[in-house]
Protein backbone atom coordinates (compact mmCIF):
# COMPACT_ATOMS: atom_id res chain seq x y z
CA UNK A 1 0.00 0.00 0.00
CA UNK A 2 1.50 3.46 -1.00
CA UNK A 3 2.96 6.01 1.72
CA UNK A 4 0.17 8.15 0.99
CA UNK A 5 -2.17 6.29 2.70
CA UNK A 6 -0.60 4.99 5.46
CA UNK A 7 -0.58 9.03 6.35
CA UNK A 8 -3.97 9.82 5.29
CA UNK A 9 -5.23 6.53 7.72
CA UNK A 10 -2.65 6.42 10.53
CA UNK A 11 -4.09 3.25 12.17
CA UNK A 12 -4.14 1.30 9.20
CA UNK A 13 -1.65 -1.54 8.74
CA UNK A 14 0.33 -1.38 5.46
CA UNK A 15 -0.04 -5.29 5.15
CA UNK A 16 -3.92 -4.21 4.92
CA UNK A 17 -4.52 -7.44 7.18
CA UNK A 18 -4.97 -6.05 10.65
CA UNK A 19 -6.26 -2.75 11.97
CA UNK A 20 -8.01 -1.20 9.06
CA UNK A 21 -10.90 0.81 9.84
CA UNK A 22 -13.94 -0.93 8.14
CA UNK A 23 -14.53 1.83 5.75
CA UNK A 24 -10.69 1.20 4.52
CA UNK A 25 -11.84 -2.21 3.03
CA UNK A 26 -12.95 -0.90 -0.67
CA UNK A 27 -9.08 0.04 -1.04
CA UNK A 28 -7.67 -3.40 -1.15
CA UNK A 29 -6.31 -4.25 -4.49
CA UNK A 30 -7.83 -6.59 -6.74
CA UNK A 31 -6.60 -9.89 -6.33
CA UNK A 32 -5.66 -9.35 -2.72
CA UNK A 33 -6.00 -12.60 -1.21
CA UNK A 34 -7.79 -12.16 2.33
CA UNK A 35 -9.10 -15.97 2.63
CA UNK A 36 -12.64 -15.20 2.60
CA UNK A 37 -14.84 -15.98 -0.35
CA UNK A 38 -14.81 -14.17 -3.34
CA UNK A 39 -17.39 -13.64 -6.07
CA UNK A 40 -14.99 -12.08 -8.60
CA UNK A 41 -10.80 -13.07 -8.78
CA UNK A 42 -8.28 -11.93 -10.49
CA UNK A 43 -5.25 -14.14 -11.42
CA UNK A 44 -2.63 -13.68 -8.16
CA UNK A 45 0.90 -12.14 -9.67
CA UNK A 46 3.65 -14.82 -9.19
CA UNK A 47 7.40 -15.23 -9.23
CA UNK A 48 7.41 -17.37 -12.59
CA UNK A 49 4.08 -15.40 -14.15
CA UNK A 50 2.33 -19.10 -14.25
CA UNK A 51 -0.32 -20.55 -12.23
CA UNK A 52 1.02 -21.61 -9.34
CA UNK A 53 -2.09 -24.12 -9.20
CA UNK A 54 -1.46 -25.48 -12.04
CA UNK A 55 2.98 -25.28 -12.08
CA UNK A 56 2.01 -27.54 -8.68
CA UNK A 57 -0.80 -30.22 -10.70
CA UNK A 58 2.37 -30.76 -13.29
CA UNK A 59 4.49 -31.36 -10.36
CA UNK A 60 2.34 -34.04 -8.56
CA UNK A 61 1.49 -35.70 -12.19
CA UNK A 62 5.25 -35.40 -12.59
CA UNK A 63 5.62 -37.69 -9.32
CA UNK A 64 2.26 -40.23 -9.99
CA UNK A 65 4.64 -41.14 -13.14
CA UNK A 66 6.97 -42.95 -10.45
CA UNK A 67 4.00 -44.39 -8.04
CA UNK A 68 2.74 -46.12 -11.45
CA UNK A 69 5.83 -46.77 -13.27
CA UNK A 70 6.83 -48.40 -10.00
CA UNK A 71 4.22 -50.75 -9.98
CA UNK A 72 3.78 -51.21 -13.35
CA UNK A 73 7.39 -52.66 -13.32
CA UNK A 74 7.05 -54.92 -10.47
CA UNK A 75 3.90 -56.71 -12.42
CA UNK A 76 6.19 -57.12 -15.51
CA UNK A 77 8.58 -58.67 -13.36
CA UNK A 78 6.09 -61.01 -11.28
CA UNK A 79 3.69 -61.36 -14.29
CA UNK A 80 4.80 -65.01 -14.96
CA UNK A 81 5.21 -66.01 -11.31
CA UNK A 82 2.44 -67.92 -10.67
CA UNK A 83 3.81 -71.31 -10.88
CA UNK A 84 0.64 -73.75 -11.83
CA UNK A 85 -2.01 -71.11 -10.83
CA UNK A 86 -3.81 -69.07 -12.89
CA UNK A 87 -2.10 -66.86 -15.83
CA UNK A 88 -2.22 -64.14 -17.97
CA UNK A 89 -3.59 -65.82 -20.86
CA UNK A 90 -6.25 -67.89 -19.32
CA UNK A 91 -8.15 -64.82 -17.86
CA UNK A 92 -7.43 -62.08 -19.84
CA UNK A 93 -11.01 -61.05 -21.73
CA UNK A 94 -9.28 -58.63 -24.48
CA UNK A 95 -12.80 -57.79 -26.12
CA UNK A 96 -14.23 -57.09 -22.64
CA UNK A 97 -11.10 -55.01 -21.43
CA UNK A 98 -10.79 -53.19 -25.20
CA UNK A 99 -14.80 -51.95 -24.68
CA UNK A 100 -13.94 -50.66 -20.93
CA UNK A 101 -10.71 -49.06 -22.25
CA UNK A 102 -12.39 -47.05 -24.94
CA UNK A 103 -15.20 -46.06 -22.81
CA UNK A 104 -12.53 -44.45 -20.84
CA UNK A 105 -10.19 -42.98 -23.52
CA UNK A 106 -13.79 -41.11 -24.36
CA UNK A 107 -14.18 -39.59 -21.20
CA UNK A 108 -11.16 -37.78 -22.25
CA UNK A 109 -12.75 -36.33 -25.02
CA UNK A 110 -15.84 -35.29 -22.75
CA UNK A 111 -13.64 -34.26 -20.44
CA UNK A 112 -11.46 -32.30 -22.67
CA UNK A 113 -14.93 -30.34 -24.36
CA UNK A 114 -15.90 -30.33 -20.76
CA UNK A 115 -12.48 -27.56 -20.34
CA UNK A 116 -13.31 -26.16 -23.69
CA UNK A 117 -17.17 -25.48 -22.65
CA UNK A 118 -15.57 -23.52 -19.51
CA UNK A 119 -12.76 -21.30 -21.44
CA UNK A 120 -16.15 -20.23 -23.57
CA UNK A 121 -17.76 -19.56 -20.26
CA UNK A 122 -20.57 -22.14 -20.86
CA UNK A 123 -21.10 -22.96 -17.68
CA UNK A 124 -24.21 -25.47 -18.68
CA UNK A 125 -22.03 -27.05 -21.35
CA UNK A 126 -19.54 -27.62 -18.68
CA UNK A 127 -21.88 -28.82 -16.77
CA UNK A 128 -22.66 -31.73 -18.98
CA UNK A 129 -19.51 -32.39 -19.88
CA UNK A 130 -18.26 -33.34 -16.40
CA UNK A 131 -21.48 -35.03 -15.32
CA UNK A 132 -20.73 -37.29 -18.80
CA UNK A 133 -17.39 -37.01 -17.82
CA UNK A 134 -18.35 -39.05 -14.41
CA UNK A 135 -20.82 -41.06 -15.98
CA UNK A 136 -18.32 -42.62 -18.54
CA UNK A 137 -15.69 -42.98 -15.48
CA UNK A 138 -18.22 -44.73 -13.26
CA UNK A 139 -18.82 -47.30 -16.39
CA UNK A 140 -15.16 -47.98 -16.36
CA UNK A 141 -14.93 -48.68 -12.59
CA UNK A 142 -18.41 -50.91 -12.67
CA UNK A 143 -16.40 -52.65 -15.54
CA UNK A 144 -13.10 -53.03 -13.86
CA UNK A 145 -15.33 -54.58 -10.63
CA UNK A 146 -16.82 -57.17 -13.10
CA UNK A 147 -13.78 -58.09 -14.40
CA UNK A 148 -12.17 -58.93 -10.41
CA UNK A 149 -15.30 -60.46 -9.93
CA UNK A 150 -14.91 -62.79 -12.68
CA UNK A 151 -11.32 -63.33 -11.57
CA UNK A 152 -11.79 -63.81 -8.07
CA UNK A 153 -14.49 -66.74 -8.68
CA UNK A 154 -11.77 -67.94 -11.29
CA UNK A 155 -9.99 -68.57 -8.34
CA UNK A 156 -7.75 -65.63 -8.48
CA UNK A 157 -7.72 -64.10 -5.54
CA UNK A 158 -5.49 -61.41 -3.78
CA UNK A 159 -2.81 -63.71 -2.89
CA UNK A 160 -2.56 -66.91 -4.88
CA UNK A 161 0.72 -65.38 -6.85
CA UNK A 162 2.62 -62.90 -7.37
CA UNK A 163 1.08 -62.35 -10.65
CA UNK A 164 -2.17 -62.01 -8.83
CA UNK A 165 -0.87 -59.80 -6.21
CA UNK A 166 0.87 -57.61 -8.49
CA UNK A 167 -2.19 -57.38 -10.69
CA UNK A 168 -4.61 -56.65 -8.13
CA UNK A 169 -2.50 -53.54 -6.61
CA UNK A 170 -1.59 -52.03 -10.30
CA UNK A 171 -5.35 -52.28 -11.68
CA UNK A 172 -6.83 -51.54 -8.03
CA UNK A 173 -4.38 -48.52 -7.45
CA UNK A 174 -5.54 -46.96 -10.83
CA UNK A 175 -9.44 -47.65 -10.13
CA UNK A 176 -8.41 -46.23 -6.80
CA UNK A 177 -7.86 -43.03 -8.90
CA UNK A 178 -10.53 -43.35 -11.19
CA UNK A 179 -13.23 -43.42 -8.27
CA UNK A 180 -11.22 -40.36 -6.72
CA UNK A 181 -11.71 -38.40 -10.09
CA UNK A 182 -15.44 -39.26 -9.79
CA UNK A 183 -15.75 -37.69 -6.96
CA UNK A 184 -13.67 -34.73 -7.83
CA UNK A 185 -16.10 -34.02 -11.27
CA UNK A 186 -19.26 -34.84 -9.09
CA UNK A 187 -18.19 -32.25 -6.49
CA UNK A 188 -16.95 -29.89 -9.36
CA UNK A 189 -20.49 -30.15 -10.78
CA UNK A 190 -22.26 -29.21 -7.45
CA UNK A 191 -19.80 -26.71 -6.63
CA UNK A 192 -20.29 -25.19 -10.20
CA UNK A 193 -24.17 -25.63 -10.12
CA UNK A 194 -24.63 -23.55 -6.75
CA UNK A 195 -21.63 -20.84 -7.43
CA UNK A 196 -19.41 -22.05 -4.64
CA UNK A 197 -15.86 -21.94 -6.92
CA UNK A 198 -13.52 -19.49 -5.21
CA UNK A 199 -11.39 -18.03 -7.91
CA UNK A 200 -10.76 -18.77 -11.59
CA UNK A 201 -13.54 -21.39 -12.52
CA UNK A 202 -12.01 -22.33 -15.74
CA UNK A 203 -9.19 -23.55 -14.26
CA UNK A 204 -10.41 -25.27 -11.78
CA UNK A 205 -12.33 -27.69 -14.61
CA UNK A 206 -8.39 -27.79 -16.56
CA UNK A 207 -7.35 -28.50 -13.01
CA UNK A 208 -9.83 -31.40 -12.90
CA UNK A 209 -9.51 -32.28 -16.35
CA UNK A 210 -5.47 -32.41 -16.04
CA UNK A 211 -6.21 -35.48 -13.33
CA UNK A 212 -8.83 -37.04 -15.68
CA UNK A 213 -6.50 -37.40 -18.14
CA UNK A 214 -3.12 -38.86 -16.32
CA UNK A 215 -5.75 -41.04 -15.45
CA UNK A 216 -6.73 -42.08 -18.81
CA UNK A 217 -2.38 -41.89 -19.95
CA UNK A 218 -2.04 -44.57 -17.03
CA UNK A 219 -4.55 -46.66 -18.57
CA UNK A 220 -3.39 -46.72 -22.34
CA UNK A 221 0.10 -47.88 -20.95
CA UNK A 222 -1.57 -50.18 -18.41
CA UNK A 223 -3.63 -51.68 -21.37
CA UNK A 224 -1.14 -52.07 -23.45
CA UNK A 225 1.55 -53.99 -21.06
CA UNK A 226 -0.52 -55.43 -18.91
CA UNK A 227 -3.48 -56.68 -21.37
CA UNK A 228 -2.24 -56.91 -24.82
CA UNK A 229 2.00 -57.69 -24.53
CA UNK A 230 2.10 -61.53 -24.38
CA UNK A 231 3.19 -62.98 -21.03
CA UNK B 1 -25.03 -14.99 -4.27
CA UNK B 2 -23.91 -11.31 -5.70
CA UNK B 3 -26.89 -9.57 -5.93
CA UNK B 4 -27.66 -10.15 -2.50
CA UNK B 5 -23.97 -9.25 -0.99
CA UNK B 6 -24.65 -5.77 -3.36
CA UNK B 7 -28.04 -5.20 -2.14
CA UNK B 8 -26.49 -5.28 1.81
CA UNK B 9 -23.85 -2.38 0.26
CA UNK B 10 -26.68 0.13 -0.30
CA UNK B 11 -29.05 -0.34 2.11
CA UNK B 12 -26.52 -0.50 5.15
CA UNK B 13 -28.77 -0.73 8.21
CA UNK B 14 -26.46 0.06 10.96
CA UNK B 15 -25.44 3.32 8.87
CA UNK B 16 -28.99 4.65 9.39
CA UNK B 17 -29.73 7.23 5.76
CA UNK B 18 -26.24 7.14 4.34
CA UNK B 19 -26.58 4.76 1.56
CA UNK B 20 -23.18 5.17 0.78
CA UNK B 21 -21.45 3.77 3.46
CA UNK B 22 -19.72 0.78 2.94
CA UNK B 23 -20.18 -2.36 4.33
CA UNK B 24 -17.66 -3.96 6.72
CA UNK B 25 -17.47 -6.94 4.15
CA UNK B 26 -17.80 -4.57 1.18
CA UNK B 27 -13.87 -5.11 0.56
CA UNK B 28 -14.70 -8.73 -0.40
CA UNK B 29 -17.05 -7.69 -3.26
CA UNK B 30 -14.86 -6.56 -6.41
CA UNK B 31 -16.81 -4.64 -9.03
CA UNK B 32 -18.79 -6.80 -11.62
CA UNK B 33 -18.51 -5.48 -14.85
CA UNK B 34 -21.13 -6.66 -16.22
CA UNK B 35 -22.88 -7.13 -13.43
CA UNK B 36 -23.52 -10.79 -14.43
CA UNK B 37 -22.34 -13.20 -11.91
CA UNK B 38 -21.14 -16.30 -13.33
CA UNK B 39 -18.82 -13.45 -15.12
CA UNK B 40 -17.11 -12.46 -12.40
CA UNK B 41 -15.42 -15.29 -11.61
CA UNK B 42 -14.31 -15.85 -15.00
CA UNK B 43 -11.24 -13.07 -15.39
CA UNK B 44 -10.48 -12.10 -18.92
CA UNK B 45 -6.87 -13.16 -18.98
CA UNK B 46 -4.83 -14.20 -21.55
CA UNK B 47 -6.72 -14.95 -24.90
CA UNK B 48 -8.09 -18.59 -24.60
CA UNK B 49 -6.48 -19.89 -28.39
CA UNK B 50 -3.58 -18.52 -27.64
CA UNK B 51 -0.64 -20.42 -25.83
CA UNK B 52 2.44 -20.43 -23.98
CA UNK B 53 4.24 -21.49 -27.18
CA UNK B 54 2.36 -19.34 -29.47
CA UNK B 55 -0.01 -21.89 -31.05
CA UNK B 56 -3.37 -22.39 -31.33
CA UNK B 57 -5.48 -24.76 -29.03
CA UNK B 58 -7.67 -27.31 -30.97
CA UNK B 59 -11.54 -26.47 -31.76
CA UNK B 60 -13.54 -28.83 -30.51
CA UNK B 61 -13.84 -30.45 -33.71
CA UNK B 62 -10.30 -31.00 -33.73
CA UNK B 63 -10.56 -33.00 -30.13
CA UNK B 64 -12.98 -34.86 -31.81
CA UNK B 65 -10.68 -36.00 -34.66
CA UNK B 66 -8.33 -36.68 -32.08
CA UNK B 67 -10.44 -38.97 -29.87
CA UNK B 68 -11.35 -41.21 -33.27
CA UNK B 69 -7.29 -41.35 -34.10
CA UNK B 70 -6.61 -42.25 -30.55
CA UNK B 71 -10.08 -45.11 -31.03
CA UNK B 72 -8.35 -46.03 -34.25
CA UNK B 73 -4.34 -46.25 -32.76
CA UNK B 74 -6.33 -48.29 -30.21
CA UNK B 75 -8.31 -50.61 -32.34
CA UNK B 76 -4.92 -51.18 -34.56
CA UNK B 77 -2.95 -52.46 -31.28
CA UNK B 78 -6.00 -54.79 -30.32
CA UNK B 79 -6.48 -56.30 -34.32
CA UNK B 80 -2.32 -56.62 -33.91
CA UNK B 81 -2.73 -58.71 -30.38
CA UNK B 82 -5.65 -60.97 -31.75
CA UNK B 83 -4.79 -61.84 -35.27
CA UNK B 84 -0.95 -61.14 -35.45
CA UNK B 85 -0.53 -63.93 -32.91
CA UNK B 86 2.93 -63.24 -31.33
CA UNK B 87 5.48 -62.39 -33.80
CA UNK B 88 8.65 -60.47 -32.89
CA UNK B 89 7.26 -57.76 -34.50
CA UNK B 90 4.44 -57.38 -31.95
CA UNK B 91 5.46 -55.89 -28.92
CA UNK B 92 7.52 -53.41 -30.77
CA UNK B 93 4.70 -52.82 -32.60
CA UNK B 94 2.65 -51.78 -29.12
CA UNK B 95 5.10 -50.04 -27.50
CA UNK B 96 5.17 -47.29 -30.56
CA UNK B 97 1.28 -46.91 -30.76
CA UNK B 98 1.21 -46.67 -26.92
CA UNK B 99 4.12 -43.92 -26.85
CA UNK B 100 1.93 -42.68 -29.64
CA UNK B 101 -1.30 -42.34 -28.01
CA UNK B 102 0.32 -41.31 -24.94
CA UNK B 103 1.57 -38.57 -25.88
CA UNK B 104 -1.33 -37.66 -27.95
CA UNK B 105 -2.81 -36.98 -24.58
CA UNK B 106 -0.23 -35.39 -23.04
CA UNK B 107 0.27 -32.87 -25.44
CA UNK B 108 -3.42 -32.13 -26.91
CA UNK B 109 -5.78 -32.86 -24.51
CA UNK B 110 -3.96 -32.00 -21.52
CA UNK B 111 -2.54 -28.83 -23.72
CA UNK B 112 1.15 -29.51 -22.85
CA UNK B 113 1.90 -28.61 -26.41
CA UNK B 114 0.17 -25.22 -25.72
CA UNK B 115 1.33 -24.22 -22.23
CA UNK B 116 4.68 -22.80 -20.78
CA UNK B 117 7.83 -24.96 -21.09
CA UNK B 118 8.35 -24.98 -17.21
CA UNK B 119 5.05 -27.31 -17.09
CA UNK B 120 6.39 -29.55 -19.71
CA UNK B 121 9.77 -29.60 -17.41
CA UNK B 122 7.56 -30.25 -14.53
CA UNK B 123 6.11 -33.28 -15.84
CA UNK B 124 8.58 -34.91 -18.16
CA UNK B 125 11.38 -35.05 -15.47
CA UNK B 126 9.17 -37.09 -13.26
CA UNK B 127 8.19 -39.21 -16.59
CA UNK B 128 11.98 -39.27 -17.79
CA UNK B 129 13.13 -39.86 -14.19
CA UNK B 130 10.65 -43.33 -13.87
CA UNK B 131 11.21 -44.57 -17.28
CA UNK B 132 15.43 -44.75 -16.53
CA UNK B 133 14.68 -45.61 -12.71
CA UNK B 134 12.47 -48.42 -13.80
CA UNK B 135 14.33 -49.43 -16.75
CA UNK B 136 17.68 -49.66 -14.95
CA UNK B 137 15.42 -51.74 -12.32
CA UNK B 138 14.49 -54.34 -14.65
CA UNK B 139 17.43 -54.89 -16.17
CA UNK B 140 18.98 -55.34 -12.88
CA UNK B 141 16.62 -58.40 -12.70
CA UNK B 142 17.41 -59.35 -15.95
CA UNK B 143 14.13 -58.77 -17.77
CA UNK B 144 15.40 -58.28 -20.90
CA UNK B 145 17.65 -60.86 -21.05
CA UNK B 146 15.03 -63.44 -20.17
Amino acid sequence: MSDSTVTDTPDIDPTGTTGAPESDHTEIPPGYDDGEDHIGFEHHHTATGLSNTKLAMWLFLGSECLLFGGLISTYMLYRNRQADQLGPDQLWDIPFTSATSFVLLMSSLTMVMSVSAAKRKDERGTRLWLTVTALLGGLFLAGQVYEFTVFYREGLGYTTSLFSSSFFTLTGFHGVHVGVGIIMLLSLVAMLARNRIIGDKAETVEMIGLYWHFVDVVWIVIFTLVYLVPA
Amino acid sequence: MSSDTTTDTTTDTTSGTDTDAVDPDAHIVPTEPDGDPGDAAYPPSPPIHEGGHGHKEPTDRQYVMIAVILAVLTAIEIAATELGNDGPWLVPSLIVLMTIKFFVVVLFFMHLRFDSRLFSLMFYIGLSFAVVLYTVVLATFHFFTG
